[in-house]
């Protein structure tokens, strides 16, 4: 019997040396710059003998703060993929004419599409969101961690995992070459028969446990973990937009993780959920992932809508207006996010009855986020605005996000986005909200809280390059879309017959490379505010005469953020404590409980991802067996119940006799 | 924990003058402060999101579950006596688990032990039937393959059958770490999780015993 | 920040160019799409009347109280005011209340599958009169387009006369596509194994393109064809003119058409065999293959055969249940029989 058993087939699956690209020049060369690049890291690490500390103090660390700055960087490599995904997607719209093939064959320009959006949103949104929240909730609410800090290192973990298994698919195998939501039959075994979908599906099924638990740890960590007198209404408003952001996460991922399963079990075991004989049905497909998708667009919005009411109050010196109006428009758009998501197929043909229901209820979450708006600008209205990067950043959000929110509302209409629907003007719009949202979110965000978190502010030149370059390289690369969408134009089409059309995808070419210049920009600031991070260095701890708690703790803040938790009493408390003569207590430091560094999440994620590629590849064997191994980890970690230690009441006096000698240098 | 007031020094008392007769130094910091436990919380926001992957599989069932591509239904392929005996098993268990609780609360190890054993044998003897049922429909030809309905069918009831069987993983470890630790706050925190877990899975078969087999079975 | 104004002004110069392109999604030359352009200008305009004072207010506030500018008034605690909270809500409700009024009218009035009741603004039509049907196939990479009133089938060339409804019944053989003629009307999902519907009538002649709004794989770049509008006269001579041309479709040569292909040239077929565009919607053109419409008839009253058929149910209480059960699926299957993608 045994001499039937393919050994090659049972170990390997399917894998073999054809899923090497050797004839691709383009990825030959990126593999080329991926091993010199890592081979350069992996050598600066082992010449300044830093992997001890790498291990120790990052990769084990269960620190919120540690964790949010490893998202961050996760986030800010994959937006260099991501991007030059876009180049390249800019650069093949641009020549595409005619007898023109451009430099991208279908095969390779429907993969760099559909990468392009699962990256930007999966790796490079979602880990910048989560990164900002985990690194700033806990400090806001006056916590030491969050509630649960080893799963925050396994859900970083998974994300990352997820992450590298999508890039794998760069030089073993392929991507998916569906689009960034895979619907099927397109998706399915019939139409994608290779790894590329398998590849997208395993990716995502295991970054999206690392959020689905990172929500669950966010709500614990503000409903639990407050300050004493921090009511909920008494909360920064970051914090509430990111309590309303993990609820949304804990409401809408679990869906992803059922749709993905069904699509791989289609895939594999010849299922019929969407097939298009034997009883299955591709519109629930679509139903099921939108009903995940939308709340997920809010996902990504919400903490940034957080950011700027951070922002725009501490930099027009100015108490937010309408807190209490902020926070339940906060609630109700978390609340409508759910109602909408019909909207993303009115095309589909459910009727003009609920055609009209969903395009109504999408117009009416512009109202809560109208509201927002108004109230910012009222928080600018007799205030003394300064115009630090953070909100100049939100100042190009200001007026770019508007525009977008228009268009969306104009595509909630259900019969012009007949006419609407897929076409480059949905790709204008939905950039315009991602970036003029999102991304100038983050950025000010990042401007805002980077000294928080190293000490030290990050340089301005570079930094206004870098704003100019994104604001005017948006508007030059976007526009031309919504013009193309209104000429007919619709997407994901890599070669065009009508020249007509061209000087529109040259002009958004050329704004593609301004946003280049502005992504250069920005890594030009990291650098420069590394080397100059003397000049730069603030010492209070309080930079930019902040209002919230975060700003009370030193830059950056000590392993347990707060030697003693503070007592709340108003809204804006850092404000009220400077306001009120706070003296920060200088003695009476008692040991600090804390939780231990662990190497179970950083393995646990890569047997995860092990898992998921040995079932990309067919290589059942050695799925079950890393399967195997993987639980008898979990069921191991499990039997460790010495978790914690206790910072020493000598070792906090240190700290904080420093901090305070470093506050009266400064005077 | 060393319990060391805080004092000042009496130059930075000076300074201060604007709180009206509060005493300053406890107005904008605790001493001490032990957040509760957020484990009970974090287990429930779990549980929920759990309890969204079974809706979505409910769903699907609603939607696909009379799509029979001229294949058997339900009233062909379910053996209701069968069903029947499973769900009394579940049931059971979760009443068993309940008695463990009970025990657990008393400081009763060994009772607890045996009540959690007792819990797992039945488990075990729900996913043997389950097993059962699967492999007898696989043979006639009515595995998931066959038609919607029966793709609706096992992803529903074989995730919740999943579900089971990682509770029992679960329970088997925890008796382990029970007998090494005993009925320790952590412990008990534990078997609450497992609790709660164990109850949502009983609710769920009744769901799935009640739109997928009996009224599978009614016309 | 005075530096963001020349600036903005540089951004408006492609505006000039503009005036050279055809943005046919607002100048269409369908009526259907003639209204929905109109609303897109509509919904618009109705919202610049939010959007235009944000935006300047943006930049005034932001001018008016920066630092530098001492002379402005600075009230840092003031942080709330009913009334401007009232018209912070108000204002942009009232709006959408208008915008939600017109989304329900237009999405009634200008749904896909309601018969036209007006071939322009000024020539309303019964909406009893029989449309012209043009049965549409979705395939990798092409189009087929089969006209069962007068017999022929086309791949990738559309034409019909101006001034006549035509009602689309749309289907497709593997993966989901979208049947958009910018210049005709709104798009609307071609699916396998299910109908959807699309009225419209062309108002003017010309030679209009068509195209898949929904990624379909390698070959949609291609995955377009020419939409013709003609006079009533040149149309009848153009369906001879495919008549004398064209060979067969049938299913052997339907077979033949529906396997992967790019860049389909247009290609003519004379005669079509009757009952093919029902065999390729119900998915049973090879044969032996059970008919979609068959199974999901005999799969809803299966439950009434299984009900007489087991002893379990002698039971009458559940016979009882069984039948009532039986009178609400018969009533629908109506809705099953027809493959109609919409579910109501």
């Amino acid at each position: 019997m045994l001499d039937h058993i393919d050994l090659t087939k049972l170990i390997f699956g399917r894998l073999s040396w054809d899923a090497i690209p050797f004839h691709d020049p383009i990825l030959l060369g990126t593999f080329a710059m991926v091993i010199l690049g890592g081979g350069a890291m992996f050598g600066a690490l082992t010449y300044f003998r830093l992997w001890g500390t790498l291990w120790r103090d990052w990769i084990t660390s269960i620190d919120h703060k540690k964790i949010g700055i490893m998202y961050m960087i996760l986030g800010l490599i994959m937006l260099m993929r991501g991007f030059a995904d876009a180049l390249m997607m800019r650069a093949q719209q641009a020549v595409a004419f005619g007898d023109n093939p451009g430099f991208l064959p279908p095969h390779h320009y429907d993969q760099i599409f559909t990468a392009h959006g699962v990256i930007m949103i999966f790796f490079v949104a979602m880990p910048l969101v989560t990164g900002l929240m985990n690194y700033v909730v806990p400090l806001q609410i006056g916590a030491r961690d969050v509630a649960f800090p080893f799963l925050n290192n396994f859900s970083f973990w998974m994300t990352t995992f997820g992450a590298m298994l999508t890039m794998t698919s760069l030089f073993v195998g392929e991507f998916a070459r569906t689009g960034w939501l895979a619907y099927p039959p397109l998706s399915g075994i019939l139409a994608s028969p290779g790894v590329g979908v398998d590849y997208y599906i395993w990716s995502l099924q295991v970054a999206g446990v690392g959020t689905l638990l990172s929500g669950v740890n966010l709500i614990a960590t503000i409903v639990k973990m407050r300050a004493p007198g921090m009511d909920l209404m008494k909360m920064p408003v970051f914090t509430w937009t990111a309590l309303c952001t993990n609820v949304l996460i804990v409401a809408a991922f679990p869906i992803l993780t059922a749709v993905l399963a069904m699509l791989s079990l289609d895939r594999v075991f010849d299922t019929n959920f969407f097939t298009n004989d034997k009883g299955g049905n591709a519109m629930m497909y679509v139903n099921l992932i939108w009903i995940w998708g939308h709340p997920e667009v809010y996902i990504l919005i919400l903490p940034l809508f957080g950011v700027f009411s951070e922002v725009v109050s501490t930099f027009s010196a100015k108490r937010l207006f309408g807190y209490t109006s902020m926070v339940y428009a906060t609630v109700v758009i978390t609340i409508l996010s759910y109602l909408v998501w019909l909207h993303h197929f009115f095309t589909m043909g459910s009727g003009a009855s609920v055609n009209s229901f969903f395009g109504i209820t999408t117009m009416i979450i512009s109202i809560p986020t109208g509201a927002k708006i108004f109230n910012w600008l009222f928080t600018m209205y007799r205030g003394r605005i300064r115009f630090e990067l953070p909100m100049m950043w939100t100042m190009g959000f200001m007026i770019t996000f508007v525009i977008g929110g228009m268009t969306g509302v104009l595509l909630a209409v259900p019969p012009a986005d007949f006419v609407l629907h897929n076409s480059l003007f949905l790709i204008a719009h939905f950039h315009n909200v991602i970036i003029g949202g999102v991304v100038f979110g983050v950025f000010a965000a990042i401007n805002y809280w980077f000294p928080k978190a190293f000490g030290f502010k990050l340089d301005v030149f570079w930094g206004k390059c870098s704003f100019w370059f994104w604001l005017v390289g948006f508007w030059m690369a976007f526009m031309p879309l919504y013009v193309l969408g209104l000429m007919g134009v619709t997407r994901r089409m890599s070669q065009f017959q009508d020249p007509s059309l061209q000087i529109w995808f040259q002009i958004a070419a050329v704004g593609a490379v301004l946003i280049a210049l502005g992504v250069g920009s920005m890594l030009m600031q990291f650098y420069v505010s590394f080397k100059r991070r003397d000049e730069l260095r603030d010492v209070t701890g309080d930079p930019w005469n902040g209002r919230t708690l975060e700003w009370s703790t030193s830059s950056p803040p000590p392993d347990y953020n707060f030697a003693f938790t503070p007592r709340i009493h108003d809204n804006d408390t850092w404000a009220d404590m400077k306001k009120n003569g706070y003296k920060r207590p200088l003695t009476g430091y008692t040991a600090i409980h804390m939780p231990k560094n662990t190497a179970a999440g950083v393995i646990i994620s890569a047997l995860s991802a092990a898992i998921g590629f040995c079932l990309i590849w067919h290589m059942w064997l050695g799925a079950g067996v890393v399967f195997v191994v993987m639980m008898a980890a979990i069921i191991i970690h499990t039997f460790n119940y010495k978790r914690d230690f206790y910072i020493s009441a000598e070792e906090v006096t240190r700290t904080e006799e420093n901090r305070t000698r470093l506050l009266e240098s400064h005077v | 924990m060393s319990e060391i007031t805080a004092t000042y020094s009496s130059a930075i008392g000076a300074d201060r003058g604007v709180d009206s007769g509060v005493d300053p130094s406890t107005r904008y910091f605790v001493q001490e402060h032990h957040p509760e436990s957020s484990t009970l919380l974090g287990f429930w926001l779990y549980l929920m999101s759990d309890c969204l992957i079974f809706a979505c599989l409910f769903a699907t069932y609603a939607v696909l579950g009379r799509n029979y591509a001229g294949g058997p239904t339900g009233a062909e392929l379910f053996d209701l006596p069968l069903v029947a005996m499973n769900t009394a098993f579940l049931l059971l268990s979760s009443i068993t688990y309940g008695f463990a609780m009970l025990e657990s609360q008393k400081k009763n190890l060994r009772a607890t032990m045996i009540w959690l054993g007792v819990t797992g044998l039945l488990g075990l003897a729900f996913l043997a039937l389950e097993l059962y049922e699967f492999s007898h429909l696989i043979h006639v030809g009515a595995g998931p393959e066959r038609s919607g309905f029966l793709t609706a069918f096992f992803a529903l009831v074989a995730t919740h059958g999943l579900h089971v069987t990682f509770g029992i993983v679960w329970l088997v470890t925890l008796m382990f770490q029970l007998k090494r630790h005993g009925l320790i706050p952590e412990n008990g925190r534990r078997l609450m999780c497992l609790s709660m877990f164990w109850h949502f899975l009983d609710v769920i078969w009744i769901g799935v015993f009640t739109f997928v087999y009996l009224m599978g079975v009614l016309p | 920040m005075t530096s963001m104004i020349p600036r903005r002004g540089l951004l408006l110069l492609p505006l000039m160019l503009l005036a050279g392109c055809d943005l046919v999604v607002l100048n269409p030359s369908g009526d259907i799409a003639a209204q929905q352009g109109q609303l897109i200008v509509v919904s618009t305009i109705l919202m610049l009347l939010i959007i235009v004072p944000v935006i300047f207010l943006t930049f005034f506030f932001a001018w008016r109280y920066r630092q530098s500018n001492t002379t402005a008034e600075y009230d840092p605690d003031w942080d709330h005011s009913t009334q401007l909270e009232l018209v912070i809500w108000g204002a942009p409700l009232l709006i959408i209340i208008v915008l939600g009024a017109i989304t329900w009218i237009s999405t009634h009035t200008l749904d896909p599958y309601r018969p036209l009741d007006r071939l322009d603004a000024q020539r309303p039509i019964s909406s009893a009169a029989q449309p012209m049907i043009v049965e549409v196939v979705a395939l990798d990479w092409k189009w087929l387009f089969i006209y069962p009133e007068q017999g022929i089938a086309t791949v990738n060339e559309l034409v019909t006369p101006i001034d006549v409804p035509v009602r689309f019944k749309i289907t497709a053989s593997t993966v989901m596509n979208s049947f958009y003629i910018p210049a005709l009307a709104g798009q609307i999902y071609a699916m396998p194994g299910m109908q959807t519907q699309l009225n419209a009538v062309i108002n003017k002649e010309g030679v209009y393109d068509g195209f898949s709004a929904n990624f379909s794989g390698d070959g949609f770049s291609h995955m377009r064809f020419k939409y013709h509008g003609m006079q009533e006269a040149d149309f009848d001579n153009w369906v001879k003119k495919v008549k004398a041309d064209g060979g067969s479709l049938d299913r052997t040569s339907y077979t033949k058409l529906e396997a992967p292909s790019e860049r389909e040239p247009v290609r003519y077929y004379g005669k079509v065999a009757p009952d093919l565009y029902g065999a390729i919607l119900n998915r049973c053109v090879a044969a032996g293959t059970v008919c979609m419409d068959k199974m999901m008839h005999d799969d809803a009253n299966r439950m009434k055969t299984d009900a007489a058929a087991k002893n379990f149910h002698k039971d009458e209480g559940l016979s009882r249940v069984a039948q009532i059960d039986a009178a609400v699926c018969t009533s629908s299957t109506n809705l099953v029989k027809s493959n109609d993608a919409r579910p109501y």
